[in-house]
């Protein structure tokens, strides 16, 4: 089979096509009549507010948004919100939210996952759904454990955890979502933090706005099974090490007064942290996310602890333009469909009554 | 020269060879012409699962059987009348097959030491012709040099000696065209457009089948043509189509029916991917297909699709099936249209991926956790496959439900004369989508039901006023939300269970064959079993005896008139290619003593052995002795 030229319009908003509300609307608005059930300091409650806030000022028509969900704590989160919403099945979400994106461009399609439901059980749909770049904003709530069934170690526990399941601590290997998300060739790419009001908005506002599959990590804490797991990057005393932030077209350091930075590392064509007054200010790394080249976004990546976490990359890792799969699908079928002449009817006769026809008298 | 010209009411003939030997395209166009000759026929197709099994082996061989005749027919045949066999592999892998008598032709080109040895034979049994004791020797044998001739007719084409020789299956097919006065235009038509861009191929096949057909005409080798006159049909336009295009179009003339898109979510598999294939090509129609992942991601990506406001399907056979059934059950909790097409195969596990089978009733059936009841529906023949697209997806919209739609591999590539329906003649489909609602409208309740069908609304997003979230926990009667409560859940396991019960209110009686109306037998079947049984029913008759045959489309819910039906005889026998499935669920549903026949051969039951089993059942319910030789020759006898 030969490729040939989808000759595919120019690129668009994330949210483009989707009806935009008459008025100015409010958090209430978002905010479903059912009690919200999550344990008492739970991470959740935080993002929830976030997106109920943040909801309005995207400024869509209510009903033109539609959140899926598939099986955990964090996927309880549909129905928290008055809008459009399916509470799914483990992992499938991602497949759901492709179908409804497909079928449909005037929806602004949201998939709440987690750690367990996208990574583990949801592995599959996670990759294929970054690769074919559905039009869609992924939340990947990543509290490092599992939570709903109680506390077994999940795809994102560090080796070694002792949890219900591993009284002898985990042997399993944990996965890095931004490493994973950016090998599936995912064209945006970010990691924010469930207490950063500030900077979750301003990532789920460059997330919607993003026309593809954006997919955002929210590290999560779960108070009642890992406890503290995020400590290193929320407390007042060590986040400015903890923290790498990462901001398109500045340069990447750290630290107390910014003492360290991101370098390149000529030995292994990695990055590497230095300290700024060893190097100099000109040699740092300056964060290129619009990079098409997602080599070093990969390797920026690489800087998250595996084990326990004492430092992250946080921001927006990678974020390019590339064609939906959607737009391209919908662009075929609306191509052929002006292509046809006459009615459906006349031409379902043809369809059918073609071939090598005879006729009895 | 004049040759002698015999008449025959029937002939069954089948093409085998090597899977490179190009059987399949063989048959079709013999198909075709016999279509358009005006036969009626049915045609078998059976080939390997590997796409190119060792050469000239017997796992490599790849048969097409076709039967056509000058009256009603409703098998593809128990015996080959002939048999064309390229190889000896495919003479030796369809011999037992043959009746006494049966015409033979072989290409002699391929019997050599090597391939005979890889047939198993220890001596060439065309040399052993005319002698006692040949195992070839209750047959009309042609030994011919098919391959040997094809090179020579296309010589001057240049072609390099092994693309001369993939001519052969065009050479046989003219000296069967020529002993069956097939018309040969339409075959030169085809060849020349699917050989368009490569001159030299086209020609040299073109020339292979005229010469197939010229020295059919000139050898003495054959010295009698047949002839099978047309076959009296009700009026209409025909055409000859396989169950999976005639699947693909009832999808297609569903979404036109019901003014929705169609969105099918597949992921490939044998022998359901040319539905997905065939949908692929209908942009036009607004048919959007997305060929997932997985088959997880297809049926969920359909789902998606349904809760969109499209006419959802996924395509798949029964593996995928194992693969779907979560979400079928979402499907069911969220009460969504969804038709899911099992294009049935033997099983378990990968078991026969090409061969036939109906084995996956009960998994449609049960197959799913919790009480999750989905309607079946199931076509009976190739050109059924339309209609019962269309009434899978009537009872998708209508009653807000996953529907399973099964076909099996015999019905998927077999193929039939199907009279095209008329636009008119066509249901149509009402989606009937939830109205917004204003800000000062009661709120929006997405249980609610409608009194009659008991379907809860479709409340598609971007509708105004009537957000609301679905899923997968049990909701509460009338409001949706989450409800735990234990009266609630027995009250909505029950509604969704009397929902599927009450499609039977909205299905015609059943057609119950019996014309005598003194049959104390009555064999009744579903899906592709409805050819085999039909003949079966047909030669118990022939022979002076009363049998009844009732055929089921829907399988779930049992229409409401089966329990009485099936009351009013004393024997009841359900053939079916498994272990017993269909006779499982009357026997529990109607306490009848129901009788299994049942096959898992991986290829459809035979009229012969049905009609045995018939007559032994009309022995037992009557007192007699059954004798099945038709009554005509009985009397002749006397």
């Amino acid at each position: 089979m030969t490729a040939i030229d989808l000759g595919v319009p120019g690129l668009r908003s994330g949210v483009e096509l989707v009806p935009t509300a008459d008025g100015p609307q409010s958090a209430k608005e978002y905010s479903s009549d059912q009690e919200v059930r999550w344990c008492p300091g739970c991470g959740d409650y935080a993002v929830l507010k976030a997106v109920q806030s943040f909801l309005p000022d995207l400024g869509l028509r209510r009903e033109n948004i539609v959140f899926v969900s598939g099986i955990g704590c964090s996927s309880r989160f549909p129905y928290y919100l008055d809008t459009y919403g399916m509470h799914s099945i483990h992992g499938r979400a991602p497949s759901i939210a492709t179908g409804l994106a497909t079928a449909r461009e005037d929806l602004s399609v949201w998939v709440v996952t987690g750690d367990g439901d996208a990574l583990s059980i949801g592995g599959n749909h996670l990759i294929h759904a970054l690769r074919r770049n559905v039009n869609m904003t992924i939340l990947l709530f990543n509290n490092r454990i599992y939570g709903l069934t109680k506390g077994q170690y999940s795809p994102t526990s560090e080796a070694g955890k002792i949890t219900k399941s591993t009284p002898m601590g985990s042997v399993d290997h944990p996965f890095n979502p931004i490493s994973l998300a950016l090998g599936a060739e995912g064209t945006f790419v970010a990691r924010t933090v469930d207490s950063d009001r500030k900077h979750l908005t301003s990532v789920l506002a460059a997330a919607a706005a993003h026309r593809g599959t954006s997919l955002v990590e929210i590290y999560q804490n779960c108070p009642i099974f890992n406890d503290g797991a995020f400590d290193a990057i929320k407390d007042a005393d060590t986040k400015a090490d903890a923290i790498i932030p990462l901001v398109h077209g500045e340069p990447i350091r750290f630290g107390a007064e910014g003492a360290r930075g991101l370098v390149r590392d000529q030995a292994t064509g990695g990055v590497k942290v230095v300290d700024v007054a060893d190097v100099g200010e000109s040699a740092l790394l300056v964060h290129d996310a619009h990079n098409p080249d997602p080599t070093t976004a990969f390797a920026i990546s690489r800087l998250t602890d595996a084990g326990v976490l004492h430092q992250a990359p946080i921001g927006i890792f990678r974020q390019v333009e590339r064609p939906t799969y959607d737009d391209q699908a919908r662009a075929q079928v609306a191509s052929a469909t002006s292509a046809a002449s006459g009615d459906a009817r006349e031409r379902l006769a043809g369809l059918i009554g073609g071939g090598d026809t005879w006729t009895v008298v | 020269m004049s040759k002698q010209v015999k008449q025959l009411d029937r002939v069954i003939i089948r093409f085998a060879g090597d899977s490179g030997d190009g059987m399949q395209l063989t048959g079709d166009r013999f198909t075709q012409e016999s279509a358009v000759f005006g036969n009626d026929l049915v045609t078998l197709p059976n080939f390997p699962a590997e796409i190119r099994a060792p050469q000239g082996t017997i796992p490599g061989v790849s048969s097409f059987q076709v039967h056509f005749a000058d009256h009603d027919i409703l098998t593809a045949g128990d015996a080959p009348d002939v048999l064309v066999a390229m190889n000896p592999a495919a003479l030796k892998a369809n011999l037992g097959d043959l009746p006494k008598g049966a015409t033979i032709i072989v290409d002699t080109h391929d019997f050599s030491a090597r391939n005979l040895q890889k047939a198993g034979y220890e001596a060439n049994p065309l040399d052993s012709l005319g002698d006692a004791g040949s195992i070839l020797g209750e047959f009309a044998v042609h030994p011919i040099d098919l391959t040997g001739m094809t090179v020579e007719a296309v010589k001057e084409f240049g072609l390099s000696r092994k693309d001369a020789a993939r001519a052969k299956n065009m050479f046989a097919l003219g000296l069967l065209s020529w002993m069956y006065g097939r018309p040969t235009e339409p075959t030169e038509a085809f060849l020349s457009k699917r050989f368009a861009k490569v001159p030299d191929i086209r020609d040299a096949n073109i020339t292979a089948f005229k010469s197939g057909w010229n020295f059919g005409e000139t050898t003495e080798t054959f010295a009698v043509q047949y002839e099978v006159k047309p076959a009296p049909m009700a009026p209409g336009t025909y055409r000859n189509i396989t169950g999976n295009l005639a699947l693909a179009y009832g999808l297609v003339a569903a979404g036109v029916q019901s003014e929705l898109p169609v969105f099918l979510g597949s992921y490939p598999i044998t022998p359901a991917s040319d539905i997905l294939h065939e949908l692929s090509k209908h942009k036009a129609f607004g048919v959007t297909t997305f060929q997932a992942e997985d088959e997880i991601a297809g049926i969920g990506s359909a789902l998606g699709a349904a809760f969109a406001g499209q006419l959802a399907v996924t395509t798949t056979s029964g593996p995928g099936v194992a693969l779907k059934s979560e979400t079928i059950g979402l499907a069911v909790m969220t009460e969504l249209p969804l038709v899911i097409v099992n294009v049935q195969r033997g099983g378990p596990s990968t078991g026969l991926p090409t061969k036939t089978e109906q084995a996956d009733l009960l998994q449609a059936m049960f197959g799913r956790n919790g009480e999750a009841p989905v309607p079946v529906v199931a076509p009976q023949s190739p050109g059924d496959c339309f209609d019962a697209a269309l009434e899978a997806a009537r009872i998708a919209v209508t009653y807000r439900t996953p529907v399973f739609l099964l076909s099996d591999g015999y019905l998927a590539n077999g193929s039939e004369p199907w009279r095209i329906p008329e636009l008119s003649e066509l249901p149509v489909i009402e989606p009937g989508f939830a109205a917004p609602r204003e800000q000062d409208d009661a709120a929006f309740r997405p249980y609610d039901r409608d009194p009659e069908t008991l379907a809860r609304p479709w409340a598609i997003p971007g509708t105004p006023g009537l957000e609301h979230r679905i899923g997968g926990l049990e909701k509460g009667d009338g409001h949706g939300n989450i409800s735990y409560d234990p009266a609630n859940h027995d009250l909505m396991v029950r509604t969704r269970q009397a929902k599927i019960d009450r499609i039977a209110e909205s299905l015609p009686p059943l057609v119950v064959d019996d014309p005598s109306g003194e049959a104390k037998v009555l064999v009744i079947g579903w899906g592709s079993t409805y050819g085999p049984i039909g003949a079966g029913v047909r030669r118990v008759r022939k022979a002076g005896f009363n049998v009844a045959q009732v055929h089921l489309r829907h399988l779930n819910p049992f229409p409401k008139d089966l329990g009485e039906i099936l009351k009013g005889y004393d024997k009841v026998l359900v053939p079916e290619m498994n272990l017993g499935q269909l006779s499982m669920l009357l026997r529990a549903k109607y306490l009848v003593d129901a009788q299994g026949y049942n096959q898992v051969r991986g290829l459809p039951l035979k009229a012969a052995d049905l009609a045995q089993a018939i007559g032994e059942l009309v022995a037992q319910a009557e007192g007699v002795t059954v004798d099945l030789t038709p009554a005509t020759e009985k009397e002749s006898a006397r």
